[in-house]
């Protein structure tokens, strides 16, 4: 440890120069250097809360690669070695726990706690929590809606057999059928799982975090996941589809709807501005009734290894305050955590489903909390790939197993 | 690859006539030599051998980063864990696959690619610069290529496909692509090495086979083969142990998606992606150990380390 110590200071004194990377007291204004996933307008925000600063602090931009996962391994890879070039980070909703218990970010306490929770909708702030403690400040979130077409599907389903009966209905009439999901083996696969087994009152871990819970309610959740890919609504790339594929499989006439993000009614806007009129958005569908959402989002954590965390907790608020917040939704389409933030100006334009999201938010439902999630979620979108050949008892033993072995970092990622 | 100019005469000899001979001169140049070459070794060991001690010693450990305090030694846990993984083994066969075909495809492209360019008069600088290419460019940049080329939208290849299909996404079309990206790649290196091989086949040896009565088959087969045999068996190695760490094809094209994840990428996504350090380590442990054994198999079984010599 001493030894790494000493050689990252001589690495920092050859690499010096800039010592954008090496922070330290070198007098002067102190360099936050923030890491966020890629997001055309940060660079407005960060501009917007240097000038608020004045000259307290001064926010250097990184951006991550692309991938969640590229993302995540860059960031757990310096904080193992305990680079002090990081300070502010931008985390998906779930890597909050992970990197908790490592102990790589700090608690958020006292005054900045409260700044952070304040005003905050419930369900975000929950995703930025790890055993009762708050260790990130949420930024942005997102839910998923049902997205369809209302010249073909005028009522739609609250459930997922009233989807697959919709679907037969068009199929039967020679109308476009296809009902698009995030099947392909990744995240969005377990997304989809998680979202149906709370819908059925179930949940994948207890809520500590600690045990496998599924059960009856995953088991039911199976099998409709595995009725689905093999109704009249699969798509034949259903295994292949991740969120970007569903959408375009809409734009292009070929599917009747679509559970994705927001982002796919922008998109819609700009790419098939004569289909738009008839592209609705109605709550996500459930087992017996209206559905728990899949929830999203990012929040901002400052590192352990910081060498000057009040500037960093000072520029995170900063960074995820309700002008921050609204200039991300209203130019980069992420939705706010802030609830007064959604009847700001310009919003009505910006997120017509403004509404709907909000009343989504309220019963959305998170992703398992646990150090592990990695290793959870990659097992689970293993055993779920493909979702037609899912066997119900079968799969429902290989994931309790499978996750049971991940929580205890005893099991081997594929 | 050559073998002359290895060692001087005098030397040879010393070491041939046994230890007993040796001088007091000699001696005090053979002490000096070894204080000379002291700072070399020992550097040697710091930077190859310790990593490995180190792997060793992470096996017997429950280390995983995210739980820094759980970490506790457990013995050999960690190799039943990862020997009784179903993922371990599909990793292992994935990368075997691999190996065998690629390198078994190599081994006859590269032959033809040799005996054309050995045999090219015409614009022979130019024709081996332009086989080399592929070798050339940085294989993550080329796995790049490949895996556009094969993603439906954006790809040239893909295009050529039925609508809907994504070689990408489904097991066997991608370990097929995956097989055909290495192919591509190293075939030159095969192919340089083999011609290397052709320039120990004596040309009158050849002719007097023709005037034998031998067609080209029977002169490739009864006369070329055999005396390019070390040139071939060093080949061999050269590829098997390199297609055995097959990881940068891998990485980009599928990232282990589908069960195609070899026992590098596996070994990767526990070390970097899970933070596991026991489980990552212990899988390094045991790739070094097949590795290790498949060097041994061809220096010893094959006589890899001798080109050359008459056996």
């Amino acid at each position: 440890m001493r030894w790494g110590r000493r050689s990252r200071a001589v690495l920092c004194a050859v690499l010096a120069a800039g010592a954008a990377g090496c922070g330290g007291g070198s007098g002067g204004v102190p360099v936050v250097n923030l890491y966020n996933a890629p997001q055309e307008n940060l660079a407005v925000i960060v501009e917007r809360c240097d000038r608020e600063a004045k000259g307290a602090y001064r926010i250097a931009l990184n951006t991550l690669p692309r991938g969640a996962d590229d993302q995540r391994e860059q960031l757990v890879r310096r904080l193992a070695a305990g680079d002090p070039g990081l300070d502010v980070l931008g985390l998906d909703v779930t890597w909050t726990a992970e990197l908790a218990e490592a102990g790589w970010i700090r608690e958020w306490k006292g005054a900045h706690a409260e700044q952070a929770a304040q005003g905050t909708l419930k369900q975000p702030l929950e995703t930025a929590r790890w055993h009762g403690a708050l260790y990130a400040a949420p930024y942005t979130t997102n839910v998923q809606l049902l997205w369809y077409r209302s010249d073909l599907m005028p009522e739609p389903p609250a459930t997922w057999d009233g989807l697959m009966k919709e679907s037969a209905r068009l199929a039967g009439e020679g109308k476009p059928h296809y009902g698009e999901v995030t099947g392909a083996q990744y995240e969005g696969l377990v997304v989809w799982f998680n979202s149906l087994v709370e819908s059925a009152g179930g949940s994948i871990l207890s809520p500590d975090g600690e045990q496998v819970a599924l059960g009856p309610p995953a088991e039911r959740a199976l099998g409709v996941m595995r009725a689905f890919a093999r109704s009249k609504a699969a798509d034949p790339s259903l295994s292949n589809t991740k969120e970007d594929d569903a959408r375009l499989a809409v734009e292009g006439g070929r599917a009747a709807y679509e559970l994705n993000w927001p982002f796919v009614y922008a998109a819609m806007a700009a790419d098939r501005p004569e289909m738009v009129k008839h592209f609705k958005w109605a709550p996500y569908p459930g087992l017996d009734g209206p559905g728990r959402a899949p929830l999203g989002g990012a929040n901002f954590a400052v590192s352990r290894f910081s060498a000057h965390p009040e500037a960093a907790f000072a520029a995170a608020l900063c960074l995820r305050d309700p002008e921050s917040q609204r200039i991300a939704a209203t130019k980069d389409g992420l939705p706010p955590t802030i609830e007064a933030v959604y009847r700001a100006e310009g919003m009505a334009e910006a997120y017509p489903m403004r509404d709907a999201i909000l009343k989504a938010l309220r019963t959305a439902a998170p992703r398992p909390k646990t150090p592990t999630y990695q290793n959870v979620s990659t097992v689970t979108a293993v055993t779920l790939s493909p979702p037609a050949a899912i066997d119900p008892p079968r799969t429902l033993a290989t994931l309790k197993e499978l996750i049971g072995d991940a929580l205890q970092s005893k099991g081997v990622l594929p | 690859m050559s073998e002359g100019g290895i060692a001087e005469g005098d030397a040879r000899e010393v070491v041939s006539k046994g230890r007993a001979v040796l001088g007091e001169g000699q001696r005090a140049e053979r002490r000096l030599g070894l204080w000379l070459c002291a700072p070399a070794a020992l550097v040697m060991l710091l930077v190859a051998a310790w990593p490995v001690v180190y792997s060793v010693l992470l096996s017997f450990q429950r280390y995983d980063l995210r739980f820094p305090g759980e970490k506790a030694w457990i013995g050999l846990a960690n190799y039943g864990t990862v020997l009784a993984s179903p993922f371990w083994w599909n990793a292992l066969g994935v990368t075997l696959l691999v190996t065998v075909v690629s390198v078994a495809l190599e081994l006859v492209l590269g032959m033809a690619l040799a005996l054309v360019m050995y045999r090219t008069l015409l614009g022979r600088g130019l024709v081996r610069t332009v086989v080399l290419i592929p070798y050339g460019i940085v294989t993550v940049a080329a796995a790049y290529g490949w895996k556009y080329a094969w993603t439906p939208g954006t790809g040239w290849l893909a295009g050529l496909l039925p609508e809907g299909s994504a070689p990408l996404t489904q097991h066997w079309p991608a370990l097929g692509v995956i097989i055909l990206a290495e192919v591509w790649k190293t075939t030159p290196f095969m192919a340089l090495l083999l011609m290397a091989g052709l320039a120990l086949v004596p040309e009158d040896a050849l002719r007097a086979a023709a005037m034998d009565g031998a067609g080209p088959w029977q002169r490739f087969r009864l006369v070329t083969l055999p005396l390019m045999r070390p040139a071939i068996v060093a080949a061999l190695l050269f590829r098997v142990l390199d297609a055995f760490r097959v990881f940068d094809n891998i990485y980009v094209l599928t990232n282990g998606a589908q069960d195609t994840s070899s026992v590098s990428v596996i070994a990767y996504h526990n070390l970097i992606g899970g933070l596991n350090l026991g489980i990552g380590s212990t899988m390094s442990v045991l790739i070094f150990g097949v590795v290790a054994l498949v060097a041994f198999v061809f220096v010893k079984g094959l006589g890899a380390s001798a080109p050359g010599e008459v056996r």
